[in-house]
């Protein structure tokens, strides 16, 4: 295997973004960081793969008006993946595992203020018994916590304090959405929103972008000094039938986390829209206690469609960047109720993990 | 079948933002098992799939989860069941099962062994329980879709075990149809903003890219070959050179030119990239390569932050432009 580290990551999120859902009015920037940071050109790039949804953006083949970001005379070798770009930045380390290139530019973006989020994302369901229905994203959120909470797995002290550590930590984030010093007994004093879901226990509906670039070997260390290179990628699916799997435990976070090597981690950026599957994602993962959970806030605080999953492995990759952290794990998730995971580690050495 | 429908534009805000509806129906096939679960809705009958391990899935899938043999014995099981877990709904949104508050549960149809997704009718979340009996409430227009079961009702404490459901007949569904209907307000980029805005006030504004200095219009917010930020505005004429085009002869649906006429490509005079337009005051057959057009508004009080405030261009009558002037721009 190819010695691959992520060297630089840009973001952008916001509440409701007042333009066009193309996003390319925010990509630019994101672009221009990822240079900067790199020090790199275009012609630096070897590959270039997105993640994204024409549902979000409500018309066809959306993705193609965001290349105009890239610029793409002389033409660049380009993907896209319907999936969140955690899943863009896979096709692109295992591009650049093939030996066809040596660095990659990978981006997400998706503006969900533009419609009802929670009711488009019932078109990932399975569409003979379970999409005619509508079910939405917060209802089946909802089904998994209160079988959870009735089981005696957790409960809504373990699920406020997820909420109020993330709110608390997201303080120091300028780009999470719901962010301040919050206490446990402020979040139970909110009202139900879903029964038995409070509105912040589940994640804001997020508009925004971001960029990470992975490159291998020499090509990683031209860019940053300490870059973190990847020890482990792993992803796993479960049935799209929700009566097939069990909503209240993950086993494909599990298989994803034990192929790429959890031991030895000192911080965990977790890809958990409701809080109480925070708690299903650190259980599969079986993180020990002094593990740092989510310092960024993680997606309860600011949870971007199709760049949140990547925002993980960003704010994962920053922390080995600045050492507070020598092995971080990043998670992603996509498809409803924690159907597919993806774990990524990633270390500030690569003679320790490879 | 597939509607786009995008609405007058309010100008408030920074950008354009216009509703828009896109509204499209799945029509899918069936195979053998979901065609014989959906025949059997059609009939008030609610049938499970028996997997190799023996257990009864309600919806039964096509292929055995553990075994991945297919799924050929399907068994009738109760429409009374038990609630496994549920969510409030108290904000419906449009095409759920109930417009009013209702709350979406699992729910463990007796006979079955894993539970059904589906909605449950009751007046408000107090009245939900973990563990309470439901009964399929079946939808008056038998439609042969999971929609036949319209919610799930309170089957009251002293509700007995469901019993199982009628025999069926043959299976007669194949397939079904999922009309999805989807509402967005759609907002231009602040290029296309001013352009769009430009438009209402007769002007054509475009954009220059710092590093090629080629000029787009529509303006795009970013030059496709650099990619960098396109800010320099250019106000361009409303005339320039026909460089392509095609006669239209084909009658279609929605067509509101008589046939044929004359769809081109226009490059005004100082731009890069040529858009598409109608030409008309010219039999279609004298429409050239090079010809030299200007654009013909609509009346001054009719416009609006369209393309359409052009209603088409006609030839000048200058002398066609010079092969050399627009070859880069074909």
């Amino acid at each position: 295997m190819r010695d691959v580290a992520v060297v630089g990551f840009a973001q952008r999120q916001m509440k409701e973004l007042d333009g066009s859902p193309t996003c390319l009015e925010i990509l630019v920037p994101i672009l221009a960081d990822l240079y900067e940071q790199t020090g790199w050109t275009k012609s630096d790039i070897g590959f270039w793969c997105s993640g994204s949804s024409d549902y979000l953006a409500g018309r066809s083949f959306s993705f193609v008006s965001a290349v105009d970001a890239i610029g793409t005379l002389p033409p660049v070798m380009e993907s896209h993946v319907e999936m969140d770009a955690a899943w863009a930045m896979y096709e692109a380390w295992i591009k650049i595992q093939t030996g066809e290139v040596d660095s990659a530019l990978v981006y997400g973006f998706g503006k969900s203020s533009a419609g009802i989020l929670r009711r488009i994302l019932a078109l990932q369901l399975d569409p003979y018994t379970a999409q005619p229905l509508w079910p939405d994203t917060v209802s089946l959120a909802g089904i998994q916590a209160r079988e959870g909470l009735e089981k005696g797995l957790w409960d809504e002290a373990a699920m406020a304090s997820v909420v109020a550590r993330s709110m608390s930590d997201a303080a120091s984030n300028e780009w999470a959405i719901r962010r301040g010093a919050t206490s446990v007994d402020q979040v139970l004093a909110q009202p139900l929103y879903a029964d038995p879901l409070r509105r912040w226990d589940c994640a804001p509906v997020s508009d925004g972008a971001a960029g990470i670039v992975i490159a291998a070997g020499d090509k990683a260390l031209q860019a940053r000094q300490r870059p973190a290179w990847i020890s482990g990628f792993e992803h796993r699916i479960e049935p799209i039938a929700l009566n097939a799997r069990s909503l209240v435990t993950s086993t494909s976070t599990a298989a994803a986390g034990a192929a790429a090597g959890v031991d030895g981690v000192d911080l965990a950026e977790l890809h958990a829209p409701f809080s109480h599957q925070e708690l299903i994602l650190r259980s599969a993962l079986g993180l020990a206690d002094d593990v740092r959970i989510n310092p960024s806030g993680g997606a309860l605080t600011a949870n971007p469609m199709f760049s949140a999953g990547l925002n993980r492995i960003g704010e994962a990759a920053k922390a080995i960047w600045a050492g507070e952290s020598d092995k971080a794990l990043a998670h992603a998730t996509s498809g409803p109720v924690l159907q597919q995971n993806m774990v990524v580690t990633m270390a500030a050495s690569i003679k320790e993990d490879s | 079948m597939f509607h786009f429908c995008a609405m007058a534009p309010s100008t408030e805000q920074r950008v354009l933002h216009a509703p828009m509806k896109v509204e499209f129906d799945y029509t899918r096939s069936l195979g053998p098992v979901l065609s014989a679960f959906m025949s059997a809705l059609k009939q008030h009958s609610v049938l499970g799939g028996v997997l190799a391990d023996g257990r009864v899935v309600v919806p039964p899938p096509e292929y055995d989860p553990v075994t991945h043999a297919a799924v050929t014995e399907l068994v009738p099981v109760s429409d009374v069941g038990t609630v496994l877990s549920w969510s409030w709904v108290a904000d419906p949104v449009s095409q759920q099962p109930l417009e009013v508050p209702f709350a979406f549960a699992q729910v463990l149809l007796d006979g079955a062994d894993a539970p059904l997704l589906h909605a449950v009718s009751v007046p408000s979340a107090s009245d939900m329980a973990t563990g309470m009996r439901v009964r399929v409430k079946w939808a008056e227009e038998p439609t042969g879709t999971i929609r036949d079961i319209a919610f799930f009702e309170a089957a009251g404490d002293d509700a007995s075990d469901g019993s199982a459901s009628m025999e069926f007949g043959a299976p007669e569904v194949t397939g079904i149809v999922s009309p999805v209907h989807l509402a967005y307000d759609y907002a231009a980029s602040p290029e296309e903003t001013k352009f769009f805005r430009g438009l209402a006030e007769g002007k054509l504004f475009g954009q220059r890219c710092p590093v090629c200095e080629k000029v787009y219009i529509p303006p795009r917010g970013a030059c496709p070959v650099d990619g960098v930020p396109t800010a320099e505005e250019i106000e361009l004429p409303d005339r320039g050179t026909l460089t392509t085009f095609c006669v239209v002869n084909v009658p279609f649906q929605g067509q509101t030119i008589p046939i044929p006429y004359v769809s081109a490509y226009v490059l005004l005079d100082g731009a890069d990239i040529a858009f598409l337009h109608l030409i008309l005051d010219i039999d279609a057959a004298d429409v050239r390569m090079g010809m030299r057009v200007e654009a013909v508004w609509k009346p001054r009080d009719e416009w609006t932050t369209s393309l359409d405030n052009i209603k088409y261009f006609r030839p000048t009558g200058e002398p066609d432009a010079d092969y050399d002037t627009y070859k880069h721009h074909l």
